[in-house]
């Protein structure tokens, strides 16, 4: 085991966490602001929207992110109109094409979530919100998706793993993230684990630091939901 | 799309690589997930120990990453054993390196899903088959296990689901399955758009099938138990 090597190349690392930690993040965030829209109207079944927004939910949630990946950056080149148009100059970048997958990606886990927590909300906390002369706009705003979103919490938490840990393919179209710094250590210095182990160990620490976070995040916000245990 | 024709002797050669390696490694995590099941419920702390530790860190180390640890990493360590007895190093195909990786990590994910069901048995069950001087694998495979099937089968479902997508990532290790084949056919042909399009659909198949007959397997586990809803 040649920890020095891996110690001398911190800073290979150091910016393949902050490639990973970007994508990932950034992908969560376009996500949410999918999921939130259509979480809600596959709740409330929206006539034609429900059903499209459905096939998009399975066809994203049904196939190999890899797969996705590869249509998009791979994919796309095909057409000669998409390389003619202004769109190319990020669908030939493959940090675009990476972002655009598993944003998608996690817009489709996101909805089926939100559409769970907002399908779950007690209809007693809906009625009183109306009662006391809120909008319907109003009853959305303040009562439903502050409520929703934190009965989502858990299973947001594992979404966010598992959006981390789906990122690793980007180092398969060449992006340097954690395993990309890897596979770089690996092929620069002949070596035949060293760079995946620490890529291993990263995406660990990573993945218990985010575990932490979402159990004190619960912890404050799911606080009204606990049983008090006497 | 005449391309598409042409290739599809080959992608279907390319699924039925994708079933085997799903199905392979759904078997093999199927064992690692009893054996860590059992070790979690049986008295034993070492056990437990080594149960706890093996799914904490297969839960926090992505599939890719395991793959190609063990197919390169794994790879490294057989040549040295193989040195210490004199040997010439043995060969870890990619199909292999996928079977384990993959097995690896679902097992620990149906170790829970076991664990979980076992539970929901009501331990009267247990003690009463006891009483009835039942013991050990005679008691589970008799009384135990027909009844947990029942609250396994939707979390094995799922776990299986998963299991199939991550089989994907074996193309990268360059195993000939319905990814690698459809990327190299896809760029020969020009059309990678519509032979990666193909897989998608390809996959969503699998899912579908397997949905139909995972539904089917817990409508006949839960038979006589329906009329009580």
């Amino acid at each position: 085991m040649r920890v020095d090597l891996v110690l001398e190349n911190w800073q290979l690392f150091a910016s393949g966490v902050w490639m990973t930690l970007q994508l990932t993040f950034l992908a969560l965030a376009i996500g949410f602001i999918i999921a939130l829209p259509f979480g809600i109207a596959r709740a409330r079944r929206v006539p034609v929207f429900s059903p499209l927004i459905n096939a998009y939910v399975y066809l994203f949630r049904g196939t190999p992110l890899l797969v996705q990946l590869f249509l998009i950056y791979y994919g796309l080149s095909q057409f000669e109109w998409i390389r003619e148009s202004w769109a190319w100059t990020f669908l030939r970048d493959p940090w675009w094409c990476a972002l655009i997958a598993f944003s998608l990606n996690s817009g489709a886990y996101a909805t089926e979530i939100i559409r769970g927590a907002v399908e779950t909300t007690p209809r007693g906390e809906l009625e009183a919100a109306g009662a006391l002369g809120l909008s319907p706009f109003q009853v959305d705003a303040l009562v439903l998706i502050p409520s929703a979103l934190r009965r989502a919490l858990p299973q947001y938490g594992n979404e966010v793993v598992f959006m981390l840990h789906g990122s690793v393919v980007a180092s398969v179209i060449t992006l340097q993230d954690i395993l990309g710094a890897g596979r770089t250590l690996n092929s620069k210095f002949y070596l035949a684990y060293e760079g995946f182990l620490t890529a291993a160990v990263l995406y660990m620490a990573i993945t218990f630091i985010l575990v932490m976070i979402f159990r004190r995040l619960e912890n404050r916000y799911l606080r009204h939901l606990r049983l008090s245990r006497s | 799309m005449e391309n598409l024709i042409l290739y599809a002797p080959l992608l279907a050669r390319g699924a039925l690589v994708t079933i085997a390696l799903a199905v392979l490694s759904l078997a093999f995590a199927t064992a690692l997930g009893a054996l860590g099941a059992a070790a979690r419920i049986a008295p034993g702390r070492i056990g437990r120990l080594i149960v706890t530790l093996y799914t904490t860190i297969v839960r926090g180390i992505p599939d890719l990453v395991l793959l190609l640890l063990v197919y390169f990493g794994g790879q490294r360590l057989l040549n040295v054993i193989a040195g210490w007895f004199g040997q010439d190093g043995v060969n870890i195909s990619p199909f292999w390196a996928g079977v384990l990786s993959i097995g690896f990590i679902y097992g620990a994910y149906l170790t829970e899903t076991f664990r979980g069901a076992f539970m929901t048995v009501p331990r009267g069950q247990i003690e009463a088959a006891e009483a009835l001087g039942l013991r050990g694998l005679a008691l589970h495979w008799t009384v135990t296990i027909p009844q947990l099937v029942r609250f396994a089968l939707p979390g094995y479902a799922n776990v299986w689901q998963v299991l199939v997508k991550s089989t994907a990532v074996v193309s990268v290790i360059g195993l000939e399955d319905l990814v690698g084949l459809a990327n190299d056919a896809g760029k020969t042909a020009r059309e990678p758009f519509i032979f990666f399009l193909a897989v998608l659909l390809v996959y969503l198949c699998i899912t579908f099938v397997s949905t139909t007959i995972f539904e089917a397997l817990e409508r006949r586990s839960a038979r006589g138990l329906t009329h009580a809803r």
